[in-house]
């Protein structure tokens, strides 16, 4: 163990786990989050000089528990105390439990930060920061909100948790799909936030790890639950071809152009094997995820570009849309229509997507559709059209470089 | 236990008159269902009954009153509980079956502990 990284890495990883036992034994997120910030800063200062121990979470554990009964012994000398402080002293165990405990402990924590009663945003960033060790900073840059008010934002949202008595547990047998469902949001959008910026910022490309680590704890911890292993699957499905998303420099390669043998074949196998044991269970396609994993099958089984089941992928979308509308999904079901029926066809279907949900991707959309339909200088027009309102980064090169005179006419990354 | 205050607010009703029988039956129900949460409660009678009082230039300064309630809105608080639950899940749940909930909506805050 060596250099600053590793070390912030071990606590990042460990610290997350010791939160979780740590809320649960205290009924408290803030007071848990407090000690192992104290025990964080303890063991950055301590295992710089000696090295990290032979079990660092052992450590920062027993530390972070010190911490916080200190923390509890000032507040039990207190005339009027909000909680009984000598109580929850004696729950503390005096060593880190076993793994299986504090995985237990972390599916309580991720079913609290994904309470109905918080705001969708809100359950978002408590799980980055709470499941996945970010610190508050990287919650902001993800979210896309400023370190002052995330922070304000968690401090309000842990102390609702706190006061309101936000339960740290496993919801019965009859709330149970509702709430899984509620967290399997949240996961896809840890997801999500991960996959859209993956090559820009490791960090982010970490939460793609992340999301299908939750996404293995639900389903290896709730079995019986659907919702779960459907979206496990479509994690598993779409991340299988991340390692093809972006070339050498970092730069965006589209599905078009990208080296097959770099998907990862493990990661397929597996979500398929998911996939259909879900299938099976909810006797046919069910809900979103089921739907959105089987489109990325199609996808991941495709030898190549050419030899895509586009006429199954059209199919698939038009049933997405019925049950879960969604503009993205009628611009998906577009493209796939445009490869059925040819691009004529597809700009008619893109025509139909509703005015304010004309955004990057639409145009982006459509500057493909008028490329294969020989309308070069249109197609051009809506590439410079896409690139203006795409997000910095890779994607925003990407099509910067399509719209860009004698560019590439199909697919090809951006000249530069 | 901890204890929520459960704020109801519905339409401005007088629940003091004899139309509101029927729900006054279904709170009547829900005061025996909910009886082992329930630490107290009231209703209100309606806004039009209401004085705001404001104290202007601070404490001791001049009281000044107005005709009506706090704010001029659609719903507005008609009564509430004392709820005493193990945690959210069990006041939301309580909560939900306040017949405000289905005519209006149930505010649920945590009471500070005092003592």
């Amino acid at each position: 163990m060596s250099g600053a990284e590793p070390l912030a890495e071990v606590i990042r990883v460990e610290g997350s786990r010791i939160v979780a036992v740590l809320a649960r034994s205290l009924g408290d997120l803030t007071l848990a989050e407090d000690a192992l910030q104290d025990a964080a800063v303890a063991a950055v200062e301590v295992w710089g000089r000696t090295g990290a121990p032979a079990d660092p979470a052992a450590w920062l554990y027993v530390a972070a528990r010190r911490k916080a009964l200190d923390v509890l012994r000032r507040e039990s000398e207190r005339p009027r105390r909000e909680r009984d402080a000598t109580a929850l002293a004696d729950q503390l165990a005096p060593e880190l439990p076993p793994p299986a405990v504090v995985q237990d402990d972390q599916l309580r924590l991720l079913f609290t930060c994904c309470h109905p009663s918080l705001e969708l945003d809100t359950q978002v960033a408590l799980a980055l920061r709470n499941l996945c060790g970010l610190t508050t900073a990287e919650v902001g840059r993800v979210l896309l909100v400023g370190e002052a008010a995330m922070s304000k934002r968690l401090t309000r949202a842990k102390r609702k948790i706190t006061v309101a008595r936000i339960p740290f547990r496993v919801p019965g047998p009859e709330e149970l799909p509702d709430r899984v469902a509620a967290v399997a949001a949240v996961v896809h959008l840890v997801y999500t936030a991960g996959h859209e910026a993956s090559g820009q910022d490791l960090v982010r490309a970490d939460l793609c790890e992340e999301a299908i680590r939750l996404g293995r704890m639900l389903t290896d911890l709730l079995p019986g639950q659907l919702v779960a292993q459907g979206l496990l699957a479509l994690l598993l499905l779409t991340d299988a071809r991340r390692p093809a998303r972006t070339d050498a420099t970092g730069e965006l390669v589209p599905l078009a152009d990208q080296d097959r043998t770099r998907w990862d074949r493990a990661m397929i196998a597996e979500g398929l094997a998911l996939l259909d044991r879900s299938l099976e269970a909810s006797e046919g396609l069910a809900d979103p995820y089921q739907l959105q994993a089987a489109i990325s099958a199609c996808h991941d089984r495709a030898p190549s570009f050419a030899r895509t089941d586009w006429a199954e992928i059209a199919r698939l979308y038009r049933f997405l849309a019925e049950i879960h509308p969604n503009p993205m999904v009628d611009i998906n079901a577009s493209v796939a229509t445009g490869y059925v029926e040819g691009p004529a066809a597809g700009l008619a279907a893109l025509d139909g997507v509703a005015e304010s949900a004309r955004g990057h991707a639409w145009h982006a959309a459509r500057g493909d559709l008028l490329e294969r339909a020989g309308r070069h200088d249109d197609a051009r027009a809506a590439f410079t059209r896409a690139s203006a309102l795409a997000p910095s980064g890779p994607e925003r090169r990407h099509l910067e470089g399509r719209a860009a005179p004698g560019g590439p006419t199909r697919g090809g990354r951006p000249g530069r | 236990m901890p204890k929520y205050a459960a704020l109801i607010y519905t339409q401005d009703l007088d629940w003091s008159s004899d139309d509101q029988a029927e729900t006054s039956k279904q709170y009547g129900e829900f005061g025996e269902e909910a009886g082992s949460f329930i630490r107290g409660g009231e209703a209100l009678y309606p806004t039009s009954t209401a004085t705001t009082v404001r104290v202007k230039g601070g404490r001791g300064g001049e009281v000044v009153t107005s005709d009506g309630p706090y704010a001029e809105t659609k719903e507005v608080l008609g009564g509430f509980y004392l709820l005493e639950c193990a945690d959210l899940d069990e006041a939301i749940s309580v909560a939900a079956k306040i017949p405000g909930a289905w005519n209006g909506a149930v505010e649920v805050r945590p009471v500070i502990p005092m003592g």
